[in-house]
This record gives structure tokens, sequence and C-alpha cells, in this order.
């Protein structure tokens, strides 16, 4: 026996002598993954997650989150002698007094919108791929949880500088607190301990961002990964793969070796981009001063979507009896983004619904092969991203010569235009890349090549798939439209009312599909041919 | 029509494709290769930790040279977080080319079951959980069901009601600012009173109320005293007799706090006597008393009666009399 | 050092020293005052008497300007007539190459002068002569390096100037297509004029109200944002979040899912 070997058998032995562990350790360290890049989407947010919480406690090292008022003596000449408080000081000191201190708060902050983006690109891949069916639902639930969360936690992250752009955002979301109908301005003064800005926010917001809030995301994930280890992960259509089995690599060596790996990639990419590029310059915005604000006051790219909808918003306000009710804060900032995520979370239901669809699902879709799914996924994209564009209004005018007024009415419009188009875009697209892949099947690929026939005419050679990208591009369901009975057994005419109504069109409109070609249909191609 | 198709054959599924051996798997020599390229990749990892150590002792943070693109930069913060990028990046690039090139990758094969239990176990379990709420009697005794449920809602109260000394109640503090009749309007920064002749025609000035003898400045006040004063021509106002007596000889003044979410709203115009929130874009229009023409803002700005003292100073006629900065529910409207 | 110093300096800590030396260089400054009042301006102008300044400026007034501003400048349409505007207001539109405007858009764009600093003088002479105004600031007045304050030219830059010209000076948008144009990389000279004129849509900031002294601060500060390194790697234009949004979506996310392609391909 190898030295290793020995010492691998030893802590085995070690370990199963007071767990009785090693036939389910056995197991598991043989867990099988499947191997796509797109399911390393997750691993960029869980890697990022961990980049946060170590730069994170390093900055805590330094940082006094306090809005007592100081006055900065630090070694940035521009800001000497000027009155702060001491959070605003302490970051200052973070980024030009401790050795590496400016590179941390860049990695902490490069990292969280890494892991911001990466939660949305991971969603999307979960989304359009139908990874969130039956019995991955809880999951789907934890995820948007965690997205929740995160923007939460983000907007807390950067306002603790207490500079004057984040400053500026605190002004924002005290107003958002303020304009709650009845408990709005009782709310306000209890979270920031008196008037706005007072001296209790930041010291508050400091416990959560540090503690409160990382614990709930610990926690969350790790619910997240111990069902994605339970329910084994799902895997992409192939030949071989099928709803039974999971084709992949082992967890030990392998997986571990790459899935550590990419740990380290995802650290040297964040140190790189905090080594090379510049983020939230808190010393040129200078400390927060109610009084003062800089042209171009945006948030993250997160809450960006949530600045432009506020912007966009009409200027709608109820005064009577006394009481006010400012429309134009609250549908923008808090009833359009509730019920847009309220769908999102329970769209797995919906579908399921709508389906009538209650199996368990392991192979993944193809995002062409559920055209209604994958327009839903596209509208809703458009829409963020049109807000987005508004959140960024001023800066895209003066870049690209507009006016903010004519972005603004673009996206006033185009906020109830576009996903509705790009609904209908994004299907027809899926269908006619089905009706491609059809045509592949049954005809061939292209080549390119072209042939004279004896008699002069030119054909382009077909090549004819393999069988296994035959079995890749056929092996979808193709799924019937739910019936919905015209009456039932004691012949009552149309049961389920509306709803049912609803839900025969909604599944109707679900299952349109290109059907796929079938190894008879070639057979008869064939034989037509020759 | 789909329904048809399901009943045709499929095409079959021909099985997981044939291992493809990787070269490092049949030549030794590509394995060799391949173990010097994880080594060098791992040399460089350390290499890297060594620059992160010279930076961080040695580069003085004060050495800036310039890189196309980035322009001048500072050596010490771009040296130490490149060694550090390196060091943790050229680790993961070798462990991955390692279990790319050297360890086993042949695709293995799971079995995967339906999570639903046999329909026995089931049953078991479903009686289990119905003899387990009979033993505790939740069918029957719902009185017992009531009042914990009371009991429960009940105690979710006192974490409620701990925080109320979270601060205090707003009472009338939204409503009120620090301008009362005859404060001095004084500029901000500087602390200087200012007399009308001492605005041109186009000119603005940001100004605070003057602070009484020994008492301080807080932020919370600027939040709700901030004021912006703008000069035009008397003729250029299109305000009722009212408003047009709260201006003085051309001089008007507005709440710095944006009337839709608090920001301050400073950007004037001088040839539109527009004037702008940088935040969401409303757009309020200074000629008449800050109507909003543009943006999500519902309500003007408030504006701020002023007049001169006997000394010639600038001085708040009245207090504003409305409140200031952003809605809230008891906004007395 | 001679005997007379010396003696002077012996009377140095008398309490009569210190009124006596402020009472003589008061006067001696209206002294000289005076004298230099009663000469032209500059050494430049000594050449040029004023009067044909005047003219020069006035000929190349009708030939370059009059056209909109009006035969007397008196203004018309959107012009506006320059009578009072004063010579700092020459000074900067002309010599930041605003005026004369290349097309009736929106707002005159800075570019490479058209006229050169005599003829931009001149012009700046002839419409001082029409009204009084704010004159031309020269270099001399410029003492922002001496007597300026960076940190609190920074707060009254944050208060006065960032809600149009962003936190870094890099300007930013106003309503209808109007925006502020950045302050980096402008001449000192041209910014004062700025200031003390309020071209196109920027305010007018008063002497009073922000102090010659005050606006010299804000001149040092802006002249040390403009000198500042990047402190922290790329500035990625100093506009706030969205481009930093941008970059880790484009380089960042792009970079890892490359990665990760490579990390899933299978080896050969």
């Amino acid at each position: 026996m190898k030295k290793v070997e020995r010492i691998g058998v030893n802590v085995a032995g070690y370990v199963d002598d007071r767990t009785g562990a090693a036939k389910w350790l056995r197991k598991n360290l043989t867990k099988v993954f499947p191997d796509h890049w797109s399911f390393m989407l997750g691993e960029i947010v869980l890697y990022s997650f961990i980049i946060l919480l170590l730069s994170g406690t390093f900055l805590t090292f330094w940082f006094d989150p306090s809005q007592r008022e100081v006055v900065y003596d630090g070694s940035y000449e521009p800001l000497q002698d000027i009155k702060m408080s001491a959070a605003y000081a302490s970051a200052l000191h973070i980024s030009f007094d401790v050795r590496g201190g400016l590179l941390m708060r860049q990695i902490h902050h490069w990292a969280a919108l890494i892991f911001m983006a990466g939660m949305i690109a991971h969603l999307m891949r979960v989304f359009f791929t139908g990874a969130f069916r039956k019995p991955r639902e809880a999951n789907w639930l934890i995820g948007v949880g965690l997205v929740t969360l995160g923007i939460v936690e983000g907007f807390l992250g950067y306002s603790l500088p207490d500079d004057l752009l984040s400053g500026t955002g605190i002004r924002i979301a005290e107003a958002i607190i303020q304009a709650l109908p009845v408990v709005g301005s009782y709310l306000a003064f209890f979270a920031f301990g008196g008037a706005f800005p007072g001296e209790a926010f930041i010291p508050r917001i400091f416990t959560v961002h540090v503690l409160l809030l990382p614990a709930i995301f610990l926690a969350l994930i790790t619910i997240h990964l111990m069902l994605v280890w339970y329910q084994k992960h799902t895997q992409y259509p192939g030949p071989g793969r099928t709803e039974k089995n999971v084709v992949g690599y082992p967890l030990m060596p392998i997986y571990m070796a790459k899935a550590g790996g990419f740990f380290f990639i995802v650290f040297g990419v964040t140190a790189f981009l905090g080594a090379v590029a510049s983020i939230n310059p808190i010393w040129l915005y200078g400390p927060y001063n109610p009084g003062q604000v800089t042209a171009g006051s945006q948030p993250d790219f997160y809450m960006g979507w949530l600045d432009g909808l506020v912007r966009m918003a009409p200027p709608l306000e109820t005064a009577a009896f006394g009481y006010t009710i400012s429309w134009n804060i609250l549908i923008p900032g808090l009833i359009i983004p509730g019920i847009l995520f309220t769908l999102m979370a329970l769209y797995p239901f919906i579908e399921s619904w709508m389906t009538g669809d209650k199996r368990e699902h392991h192979l993944l879709e193809r995002p062409r092969n559920n055209p209604n799914r994958t327009a839903i996924g596209a509208m809703s994209l458009s829409f963020i991203l049109v807000v987005l564009i508004n959140g960024g209004n001023d800066l895209i005018a003066t870049h690209f010569s507009l006016t903010i007024n004519q972005i603004m009415w673009f996206t006033r419009i185009g906020v109830i235009v576009i996903p509705p188009m790009v609904f209908v875009i994004t299907k027809r697209i899926c269908l006619s890349l089905q009706r491609a892949d059809r045509e592949k099947v049954l005809h061939g690929r292209e080549t390119g090549r072209l042939v004279m026939l004896p008699h002069g005419e030119f054909v382009e050679v077909h090549e004819e798939l393999s069988a296994a990208e035959k079995f890749t591009l056929t092996q979808h369901e193709q799924p019937m439209a739910l019936q919905v009975p015209n009456s039932d057994a004691n012949g009552v005419l149309n049961p389920q009312g509306l709803k049912g109504k609803l839900r025969a069109r909604l599944s109707q409109a679900h299952v349109e599909q290109v059907s796929a070609p079938s190894a008879s249909e070639a057979k008869e191609l064939e034989s037509g041919h020759h | 029509m789909s329904d048809e198709f399901n009943q045709i054959a499929k095409f079959e599924d021909p099985g997981l494709p044939e291992h493809v051996h990787r070269k490092t798997d049949t030549d030794p020599k590509a394995a060799d290769l391949a173990e010097r390229q994880v080594a060098i990749l791992f040399i460089l990892s350390a290499l890297g930790t060594v620059l992160a150590i010279y930076a961080y002792i040695f580069i003085k943070d004060d050495v800036f040279f310039f890189i196309p693109i980035m322009g001048d930069t500072n050596a010490h913060q771009l040296f130490l977080g490149l060694g550090m990028a390196i060091s943790l990046l050229f680790i993961g690039l070798g462990l991955v080319h390692w279990a790319k090139m050297l360890m086993p990758d042949t695709e293995v094969i799971a079995k995967r079951h339906e999570f639903r239990s046999p329909d026995e176990d089931r049953a078991d379990f479903h009686q289990t959980i119905k003899e387990q709420a009979a033993a505790a009697g939740l069918g029957r005794r719902s009185l017992i069901k009531r009042t914990l449920g009371l009991a429960l809602g009940f105690s979710a109260l006192t974490p409620l009601v701990l925080l109320r000394d979270l601060g205090p109640l707003p009472g009338k503090d939204l409503e009120k600012t620090s301008w009362k009749r005859g404060t001095r309007l004084v500029t901000d920064p500087g602390d200087r009173p200012i007399r009308p002749e001492d605005l041109e025609i186009g000119a603005v000035a940001q100004v605070l109320p003057e602070l009484e003898p020994g008492s301080t400045r807080h932020l919370s006040d600027i939040a709700k005293d901030a004021v912006l004063l703008i000069r035009l021509r008397p003729s250029e106002f299109q305000l009722d007799a009212e408003r047009l007596s709260w201006t003085y000889d051309g001089i008007i003044a507005f709440s710095k706090i944006c009337s839709h979410m608090g920001c301050a709203v400073a950007l004037y115009e001088q040839q539109t006597k527009h004037l702008l929130c940088p935040c969401h874009q409303s757009t309020f229009d200074v000629t008449r008393a800050a109507k909003v023409i543009f943006g999500p803002s519902a309500r003007p700005l408030p504006q701020l009666s002023i007049t001169v003292d006997a000394d010639g100073y600038l001085v708040a006629q009245n207090p504003f009399n409305e409140p200031v900065g952003p809605s809230y529910w008891e906004r007395p409207s | 050092m001679n005997a007379g110093v010396k003696r002077l300096s012996r009377y140095r800590r008398h309490r009569y020293a210190a009124p006596a030396l402020l009472i003589t260089a008061l006067i001696s400054l209206g002294a000289t005052f005076q004298v230099a009042s009663a000469l032209p301006n500059s050494s430049r102008m000594e050449s040029t008497p004023k009067s044909t300044l005047i003219e020069e400026g006035a000929r190349i007034f009708a030939q370059g300007c009059s056209s909109c501003h009006g035969l007397n400048a008196e203004g018309a349409g959107i012009a506006p007539s320059l009578i009072g505007v004063g010579a700092a207001s020459v000074d900067f539109q002309v010599g930041t190459g605003r005026m004369p405007m290349a097309d009736m858009s929106q707002q005159a764009m800075r570019k490479d002068p058209i006229y050169n600093e005599e003829e931009t003088a001149a012009l700046a002479a002839y419409v001082a002569s029409l009204a009084p105004g704010p004159a031309a600031i020269n270099e001399a007045q410029l003492t922002y390096e001496r007597d300026g304050n960076t940190a609190e030219g920074g707060e009254l830059f944050r208060t006065n100037c960032a809600m149009c010209h962003n936190f870094a000076g890099q300007g930013g948008a106003l309503t209808q297509g109007k925006y502020a144009p950045t302050v980096m990389g402008v001449e000192a000279k041209h910014i004062y004029e700025a200031m003390i004129t309020g071209p196109q849509s920027m305010p007018v900031f008063s002497d009073k109200t922000i102090t010659p002294e005050e606006k010299l601060s804000i001149l040092k500060w802006i002249k040390s944002a403009e000198s500042e390194p990047n402190l922290g790697g790329a500035s990625l234009g100093r506009t706030g979040p969205v481009t930093e949004g941008l970059l880790v979506w484009t380089l960042g996310l792009g970079l890892l899912i490359g990665i990760a392609v490579w990390l899933t391909a299978k080896a050969r």
C-alpha cells in the first residue's frame, strides 16, 4: 500500500468507527454529477458568496459603523478637515491607510455584483430549461428568496460607507417606507431612530448586513445544496440520458477537483477585477449631506430596474380627507415588484396547473421545445431590460445624444408594448427553430457542397445526422392540451366554470409545437425518395 | 395532432456514445506533458503569491505609472491585486487541468429512482400520521386548538412591542423645519447672510436658515431646511398675487428637498427656468411656483416666502406653509 | 544685512507697528491701483490702444456675430442680446469655441476656438464697451494654487456644481437633451468665467454667495480631481454604478462562463 492510500484508509476507518457511515459515505463520494457549463452558474454564486464572507470579514476589522460626526484627518488630501460620519471616515481609512484595504473593498463589491449577476444567470438557466419542475419546486422557491434577499443585502452593503451616492439611495428608501399607507411615517421614524438621516440607521443596517442576512443566506444555501444533492442534478437530454439515470462524473476525485478549482478561478477573476477596475470610488462621492446630490445618481444594477420603474411612474398622488397616498412611489416601488416576484415564485405551480403535468422531471428541456415558457421568460426579461434602460436614462442621454425625456417616453410606452411583442416573436422563433430541427432530422444537415447531377441540375449535398443527433433532436415530449370536460358525470355543463375555460385556453397555448419527426416518418420519406 | 405521433415509433436512443480515449490515456508522453503543465500552473500561482507579498511590503502606495486604457495607475494596488489574482487563478486552472487531463474521464451512469415511496409504505405513513393526530386529540379537542392559535398569535406581539423603542413617534416632526418668521437666509457652505443685491439676474444660491447662537446644525436639519434661491426678472413670474408676495424683487425660494423622494433638487436651468431632480427627473417650472411639468413627482416644491429685514438681509417672511420633502400618509393636503 | 533693515526690524514689535504697516500698505495699494487703472490694462494693449481694440472687435463682430446677435448686439430670435454681458462672457463663449455656433442645435458645444486670443480680446473689448458687465479673468487672478483649499472646494463643488456636473466633474444630463458639460480639461479661466456669467443653462454664482476665494477653492478641487490618478484601477468613466454593472455582465461573467465552458469541455 502506498503512503497516501494508507493514510486515507486510516482516516476512513477512524470516521467509520465513530459514525458507522462507511456505506453512506462510499455512496456519496461516488455520487455522479452531470457536466455542462450552464451547471457552473450556480457554483459561481456559491463561490462569490464565500468570497463575500471572507472579504467582508476583513473589512469589518476596520469599519466603524457609526454616524457619529468626525473630522477626517487621514491621508486622502481632498477630504482633509471635512466633517463626515465615522462610517465614511473608516471606509476612507480602509481604502487609503490599510494596505490592501482598497483591494479588499473592491473585491468585496465586485464579488457582490458577480453574486447578483450569477444568481440572475442561474435563475434564467433554471427557468428556460424547466429545471424548476417537480420535484424541484422547493429549490426554485428558495432561489427566488435568495435573489430577493440578495437585492436587499447588496443595497444595505453599498449604503454602509455613508457616501453621497449611497446616502441618496437611503434617502429614497426612506421615502418608500414613509409612503406606506397608515404606518409609513411611524415605520420610518422607527427605522431611522427619529428624523432622517439621524444617527441610528447605519449601525442598524450594519448588523443586518453582516449578521442577520448572511446567516439566513447560509441556511438557505445549505438547504438549496442539500436538496440538489439529495434529488440529484438534472441533465440535458442526449443519447443514453433518461429520466431514470444520471450520466456524469463521480464526485471524488474529478468533480471535486473541478469544483474546487473553479472556486479558486472565481476568486482569481474577482481579485483580477478588484486589481484593475475601480468600483464605488467613495472618496470621489464625498460624505453624505442631504443638501447635496450628484448628477447620475444611480443604484447598483440589481436595484437599477426599480429605480427605472420609479422614474417612469406617472405623477399620481391621492390626497383626500387629510390623508395622502403616493401612488407614484407605491406602484413602482412596492406593488409592481411585489407582483413580479410573486408570479416568479409561483411560476412552477402555475405551469403545472396549466399543463396538468404532475410527473417528476429530471431531463431538462431545450428552450425551443417549450415555446410558451421560453416566450414568458423572454417577455419578463424584456420588461426588466426596458425599465433598467430607464434607470440609466441620464447616462444614455448624454452618451448617445438623446434626451432624458425621449428615453422616458420610449420606456413608458415600451414597458407596455415591448414585452407582449417579445412574447410573440420569441414564440415564433422557437417554433421555427423546431421546424429547422425537423428539417435537419428528416433531410440531413446542409453541407454547403454543391453537386452537379448528370442532367445538369445542381443540388446541395445533405449529410445525414448521426443516430445520436437524431435522437437528441426528437426525444422531447409532444404534450397534449388539457381536456377540460364540457360536462361532468351528472350532466352539469362546464363544471369548472370560467377557471376551467381559462385553464383550457392556457394549456392550449402552452402545448403549441411543431411535431417532432418520428422514425416511421423518416422511413416513409426515404422510401418515397428512392 | 401530437396524439398520433406519440403512437408512432420515435427515434431510438442509441445509448451512451462509445468512450473516446484522450491522448493522455494512450500516450504516456502526453500524460507526462500534462503533468508538467499542471506543475507549471501551480508554480505560476506560487509566483503570484510572491508578487503579492512583494507588492505589499516593497511597493509604496504613492507610486503611479501609466497604462493604456487604465490611465495613471497605482502600482501598489495593481500588483498586490494582480499577484493575488494570479496566485488564486492558477491554482484553479491547475486543478481543473489536472482533472481534465489526468483523472479518469469515463462517464459514469447512476440510477435514479422515483421519489414517491411504494404504495404500502405511503399507506403506513398516512396511518401513522392519522394515529398521531388522533393521539394528540387534534380532531376532537377544538378548544385546545383554538386557544393554542390565540396564544401563538399573541406571542408574536411581544417582539413587535419590544421594537417600539427603535425610535420616537413622528408627531409633527415631518411638518416642521427650522425656518421661522425673520430667520435669515445664509449661504451653504459659509453661513453668510445674503442681500438681494448680492444676486444677479440668473443667479442661484444654496441657502440654509441662520443658526441660532449656541445651536448646532445636524444633517437631519439640512434634510428639511435646505433651500434654493433663484433670481429672475420679476416680469418672468407667472404667479398669483399671494405667491408673488412671497418673492422679493425677482428672488424666489424653494425647498431643495424633492417633493417626490427627497433628493436635493438644484439643477437649475437658467434659460428655461426649469429645476430638475437628478434622481428621478421630476422637472419643475420655477416661473409657475415649481409646478411639475415632467417626471414622477406629484406636487410642486414648497415655496418659502421671503423678504428683507431692517439690515437689508434676506429673511423668511413666514415658515413653510406645508411639509417639505416626500409625501406620507398623514400629510395634510 | 545692512544697517537700515536692522534698524527697521527693531521697530517690528512696536505696538503701533501693525497698524502703521497696514495703513502704509493700504495707501500704497490705493496709489498703485490709481496708477494702474489710469494705465491701459495690459502690456499687449499698450501696443493696441483701447479704442482701436474696440474698433477691431466691432469689425469682427459685424462679420462673425451680427448675423445672429444683431448689428448692435441687441439680440434676435434665440440669440440673446449681448449688451451688458461683459467681457467675461465673450471670453468664455468665444474662447471655448462655443461661439460662433456651428449649428442651431439645442446647445452650443465646446470646440476648437475659431478666433485667436487677440481676436477674442478685441471682441470682448467691443462687447464690454456696450455696457458694463463682468470683466474677463486674467491669469494673474487665478491664484488657486496658492489661495485655494482643496477640501473646502470639494464641499462647495458638491453643494453647488455636482448636481449637474457629477461628483467628479464629468458632466450630466439636463432636460430636453441639454447637458452640463464636463469640467475636466477646461481652462481654469473659463471655469471661473462660467461661474460669474452663467452661460446657457448654467446659473450665475455671484461673488457674494460664493466669494472669489471660494471660487478659487472650487478651481483647486477641480484641478486636483482632474490630475488625481486612478487609485483603484481603471476609472470606468467616473460616472457611478452603471458602467460597473456593464463591466460585471460583460468582462466578469463573460470570463467566468468562458472558463466554465473550458472546464466542462471534454478533453481530447
